[in-house]
């Protein structure tokens, strides 16, 4: 396994010493945002759209790397709270006739307590048993969207309305590539801010070993609600946003293929560093572009990537410590 | 039809249905007994089982017809095939990967069921595949009871795999250094006991016995499709839990009772069969609650 | 004679048909050392368990410091003043020395996920105090170049001191060391009685700990109690336990020739 690992760090070893170096990481940052601001312009309106939804997958992976990449918990049914946000202003602003921006706390609220009832349960498990349970309950907020009326059963929910704010009303496409730059930025300076903070090493602890940590005085039962309940909130966050910017949304949006999909921008760029996993989302997203000539076998190449990647770099294609920096 | 003629109409779906849970449930808790790994591939492996089967029958039909006799065949072949698929995973796959992080081995694990779907998925581009077995319908009447002759046969041949199974685990040396194996693994490779070819006799056999579920199911149910190792491998698993995982009466019994419970759930009202997933995850979470060793198994020793 | 800071009293533990502890009885003094000696399989190690919370006694009661530690958690335990450290290492791993340290304070500090992402101004205090006080721990166990580097990493006898370290950041009233002599040289060992006597002296924690080396054990603690088969068999100054000849018996199993206890 050493071996290999060498061969890997060799390659992007430089790019990532790069990144260790701090006047360089500020440059980077710098020239990256500049680049953000003026994508649209340079790639064309086609363009526009997947890189919005490259920025969608960035909020849903960070959010997903708090349970995964932090607390070490695998959800394999994070697609469910992505579900629960989309669904929540689906509802409240079809049904109850809220705007966005009132019916945004209840989605993040809705998202909170499905991560203490989705997590709640897990608290005990191995983390086999855990990847299992999580499946199950993506599956099961799935099936309930598809089967009860207020969500609009297999149809879905279609008219939701574009939000306004301060008068402006955000509906074009290049509104809401826009809106998720923001959201995606906002993401990463949480992110950093939690994994450089007292919860953050504690997810850190508790996901090494769990005694030793309960020693320490840590409560792993609190500790880890709290990231099923954060990264619940990034996936309705990012699930509300995907439904005013698609007007409409389906129970097939949601399902286990979602969740790996998220998972896979996770892991692929590197678990647990953020660098990685804004990395990671993008090839999740620009790469069934890229590979669009191969039609249903593109996510066959992912799948074997991912698994070349466990068997040979199990930490990512990202190289460095893997301490959540 | 009256209450209890209800009743034992879905006793019989249940047992059909639980026979399915059950062979596949049995690879799932073989595999979590020797190596302490839930399989997530091993839903998949049911499915490539079944397209295997497909692929055998249909190469066969021409020369001895489609009806029973004709499925055997394309099940052995099929056990054989996919379980060979199943050593050649654990070989590749899961071997080097035993001393890493808990982690890794599950996100490979994933990512094999994810490489079986979607190789299965680019070359049927995702449509249901009719299953062409003649099978006919015919069955017999007890009362106002109908049981379907395939569904005897199905009931049938699972049993017949299970007590095959059951005999070699308690009689043969192989079957007796898998139980060794999975109560003390370093100690049997202490003992002499070759630790390694046990695991790949007991996916193996975990392997073939879910490729005879998907070969019968296809048979049974007419179609096949590169999705249907997922829900299947979810029930499995809720079976061997409920059974206690790690123990193989376990899996039988979970499945048993997994089956019957959905068959008999299904007649609750307000949950009907469009629910009876979402039921049987109920299920699973409960008794992972509740009783996490399930009905048959080892409590775990945990803590310091 | 100290007051008593924590009390066990007919601490029972059995597991299935199988028992650990008999009707123990222990009390550590405020501000003292005490030791807890006896063979192995003893129960030892099972008793710090029963303290800790980690493991539920069967029957008995455990006062420390006025309150009743039997229901508590072990991070409540914690909380209340008790800190530990274990028979075998267990420092985290992929994580820098500082870090490990830094746990210890979780649990004497507050902010949350809100306050972390506002970086309010009591957070980023906090957060200072985090790191100060831990590096004071570190430089007190006499661990302070390579705090950056991985745990892990470092020399045996540096990653003892530094599960000490971790073990004092949690700002406890009463430490229990787990073997913290195993695997260390005469020189290291001599080290750690002195690091014991001033946890004493300097921080006022009480000490209790469980130890194989009868020679350090002698020289550090004002009290022994001796442990045999789960039920205590002896307990008093080291010189009265020295020549008690019943933990003479129960040691002359073990080794096989009379057992070192003089020094």
């Amino acid at each position: 396994m050493g071996e290999k690992s060498v061969v890997a760090a060799r390659l992007f070893g430089p790019l990532a010493g790069l990144m260790e170096n701090r006047p360089a990481r500020w440059t980077a940052t710098a020239a990256l945002l500049v680049l953000m601001a003026v994508a649209p312009m340079i790639f064309g309106s086609y363009a526009t759209v997947i890189l919005t939804n490259a920025l969608l997958y960035v909020v849903l992976a960070l959010g997903l790397n708090v349970v995964v990449g932090y607390a070490g918990l695998l959800d394999l049914g994070y697609a469910a709270f992505f579900a629960v946000g989309a669904y929540t202003i689906g509802v409240l602003t079809l049904d109850f006739g809220l705007n966005f921006w009132m019916s945004l706390p209840f989605a993040v609220l809705a998202a909170a307590i499905a991560g203490v009832i989705i997590g709640g349960p897990t608290l005990g498990l191995r983390s086999d048993y855990l990847a299992i349970v999580t499946l199950g309950f993506g599956e099961i907020v799935r099936f309930s969207a598809r089967n009860l009326e207020i969500t609009g059963k297999a149809s879905g929910l279609s008219g939701i309305q574009q939000p306004s704010i301060f008068g402006y009303e955000i509906a074009s496409s290049l509104d809401f590539y826009y809106t998720f730059c923001i959201l995606a930025i906002i993401a990463v300076i949480v992110s950093f801010r939690l994994a450089n903070s007292r919860l953050g090493r504690a997810w850190l602890y508790v996901r090494h070993d769990e005694d030793a940590a309960e020693a320490m005085g840590i409560d792993r039962v609190r500790v880890k609600l709290a990231a099923y309940v954060i990264g619940a909130i990034y996936g309705a966050i990012g699930g509300a946003f995907f439904a005013v910017n698609l007007g409409a949304i389906s129970p097939e949006s949601f399902s286990f293929t979602q969740s790996v999909l998220i998972l896979m921008a996770v892991i692929l760029g590197g678990m647990g560093k953020i660098p990685g996993v804004i990395l990671g989302a993008f090839i999740v997203i620009l790469g069934p572009e890229l590979l669009r000539d191969l039609g249903p076998l593109r996510l066959l190449v992912f799948a074997v990537g991912l698994l070349l990647i466990m068997l040979f770099r199990p930490s990512g294609i990202w190289p460095g410590r893997s301490a959540a920096k | 039809m009256t209450f209890l003629d209800i009743l034992t109409q879905q006793l019989v779906n249940g047992l059909v249905l639980g026979s399915f849970y059950a062979l596949v449930a049995l690879g799932y808790t073989m595999i979590f007994g020797v190596i302490k790994l839930l399989n997530f591939a091993h839903g998949d492996l049911y499915m490539v089982g079944g397209f295997v089967g497909f692929i055998g029958l249909s190469a066969i039909s021409s020369v001895v017809g489609g009806d029973w006799p004709a499925v055997f065949i394309a099940m052995l072949f099929s056990m054989i095939a996919v379980g060979c698929l199943g050593v050649v995973i654990q070989r590749v796959a899961y071997q080097p990967m035993l001393a890493a992080p808990r982690l890794s081995i599950l996100i490979t694990a994933l990512a094999v069921s994810l490489v079986l779907q979607n190789a299965v998925l680019g070359l049927t581009g995702g449509q249901y595949q009719p299953f062409r077995a003649d099978l006919g319908f015919g069955g017999i009447n007890i009362g106002s009871l109908f049981i379907q002759y395939n569904q005897m046969v199905l009931v049938g041949t699972a049993a017949v795999l299970m007590i095959g199974l059951e005999l070699f685990v308690s009689r043969t040396q192989y079957g007796r250094a898998m139980r060794a194996v999975s109560i003390d693994k370093d100690m049997c490779q202490l003992m002499g006991i070759n630790v390694p070819v046990v695991i790949a006799v007991t996916f193996f056999i975990g392997s073939a016995l879910a490729a005879a579920a998907g070969t019968m199911a296809g048979a049974y149910y007419g179609s096949i499709w590169y999705f249907m190792g997922f829900l299947i491998g979810l029930k499995a698993f809720t079976a061997a839990v409920i059974g206690g995982i790690g123990s193989i009466p376990g899996a039988m019994l979970g499945g048993l009772i997994l089956g019957l419970l959905e068959a008999f759930g299904t007649q609750i009202p307000g949950i009907g069969s469009e629910w009876k997933d979402v039921f049987s995850f109920g299920v699973l979470i409960l008794v992972l609650v509740f009783k996490p060793t399930g009905l048959l198994g080892r409590p775990e020793q945990e803590r310091m | 004679m100290k007051k008593p800071l924590l009390t066990l009293t007919g601490i029972g533990l059995s597991f299935g048909a199988y028992t650990v502890l008999e009707d123990a009885n222990f009390s550590v003094p405020e501000g003292a050392v005490v030791s807890l000696i006896g063979p192995n399989g003893a129960g030892k190690t099972s008793l710090f368990n029963c303290i800790t919370g980690f493991y539920r006694p069967n029957k008995g009661s455990i006062m420390f410091d006025g309150q009743e530690l039997m229901r508590l958690k072990p991070h409540h335990v914690t909380r209340a003043g008790i800190a530990r450290t274990f028979q075998n290492v267990r420092l985290f791993q992929q994580m820098t020395v500082l870090e490990n340290v830094m746990s210890g304070m979780h649990c004497r500090t507050r902010s949350g996920a809100i306050a972390a992402i506002l970086r309010t101004p009591r957070q980023r205090a906090e957060e200072a105090e985090i790191r100060d006080f831990s590096m004071e721990c570190l430089q007190f166990v006499g661990v302070t170049d390579d705090y950056n580097r991985e745990a892990t990493t470092l020399a045996y006898g540096h990653q003892r001191r530094i599960e000490i370290a971790r073990a004092l950041a949690t700002k406890p009233k009463l430490l229990l060391l787990d073997e913290p002599a195993a695997g260390l040289n005469a020189g290291e060992k001599q080290e750690l009685i002195e690091l014991i006597q001033r946890i004493r002296d300097e921080r006022g924690i009480s000490v209790m700990l469980i130890e194989h080396d009868t020679g350090l054990v002698m020289k550090v603690s004002e009290r022994i109690s001796v442990l045999d088969h789960g039920v205590k068999i002896a307990e008093g100054p080291p010189k009265e336990i020295q020549a008690n000849p019943k933990v003479i018996e129960a040691y002359l199993g073990q080794e096989g020739e009379e057992a070192d206890l003089d020094d």
